[in-house]
């Protein structure tokens, strides 16, 4: 399948188109922090970072997004040598893994809420739930095309064949990952 | 559901590139890694005598976080360098605005 897809320089197109999306991707996200960063500490009303943001919930989901990082690659080695038994499993945890970090961002965002904090109560507000909102829905995307890939493999339609695929997934899926390590720290722990 | 039962291949896959994908062990060296390096930001955070240097050291250890998913889970450092360059170009100027900003808004100011 991939011998379809290469260039003259020997990469296969597809990962050198997916490549510059995800370099794309680094100045959407980049414009987002730093309009965050610009505007940290210049809320004139409150709820104040240091009033809602909650550490150790973050921590765990964090902690969550790094395990499911690991499953998407055990997924590929997997697919890679044709163990689909176990791709199947690897897939399926990173999925639920996506899913427990979208019910917690949830939670949080209804928390929020509930202690006074929208998009429109100050400038602290707008920035927070535009940035992680913008990441939340990237990884919901990445829940949506690791439920796909999983309905492909049920149905034996992915194959090593496809490892391709599969590693085009999970770059996507560890570039949300990365963006969260930023968000964790910029956003989160340096308040 | 431990790693081992699941991979009793652990050697490295190879990609169709031609650029062998590290196995198992190293994914897991590398969670493990990850792990130690979180619970090492979360303490740094809770730490009082550690504030002082708060922002720096929080700015590292995500640094190395970032860097080792994506040499290892992206495989950048196995991969062809066009697609290091293709990623790093967008990456460092995206870093270059986020400073140029924070110091043109007075977020990072030089004394």
């Amino acid at each position: 399948m991939s011998t379809g897809h290469h260039t003259s320089l020997g990469l296969d197109s597809r990962k050198i188109a997916f490549w510059a999306f995800i370099g794309s991707e680094c100045l959407l996200f980049g414009s987002l922090i730093s309009t965050y960063l610009v505007y940290k500490g210049k809320s004139l009303v409150g709820p104040y970072p240091h009033d809602v943001l909650n550490i150790p919930f973050t921590s765990f989901s964090t902690f969550d997004l790094l395990m499911s990082s690991l499953w998407m690659v055990l997924a590929l080695a997997a697919v890679q040598r044709n163990d689909m038994k176990w791709a199947k499993v690897w897939l399926l945890g990173t999925a639920l893994g996506g899913l427990i970090f979208l019910g917690g961002q949830v939670w949080e965002f209804s928390h929020f809420v509930r202690e006074g904090l929208t998009l429109h109560t100050n400038l602290f507000g707008a920035t927070f739930f535009v940035l992680t909102g913008t990441h939340g829905l990237h990884v919901a995307v990445g829940v949506l095309w690791l439920l796909t890939l999983l309905v492909r493999a049920l149905q034996g339609k992915l194959t090593s064949a496809n490892a391709m695929t599969v590693e085009i997934t999970g770059l996507y899926w560890h570039f949300v990952d990365v963006i969260w390590i930023v968000i964790f720290t910029l956003v989160y722990l340096i308040q | 559901m431990s790693a081992d039962s699941a991979h009793s291949d652990s050697s490295p896959h190879v990609a169709p590139a031609g650029h062998a994908h590290p196995g198992a062990a190293v994914y897991l060296r590398i969670a493990v890694i990850l792990f130690m390096l979180t619970v090492l930001e979360v303490g740094i955070f809770y730490v009082p005598a550690f504030h002082p240097i708060l922002v720096p050291a929080l700015l590292i250890l995500s640094a190395i976080k970032f860097t080792l998913v994506v040499l290892f889970y992206m495989h950048l450092k196995m991969d062809s360098k066009i697609f290091t360059m293709i990623f790093g170009g967008p990456l460092l100027l995206a870093t270059a605005v986020m400073i140029g900003l924070c110091f043109l808004f007075g977020v990072l100011v030089i004394r």
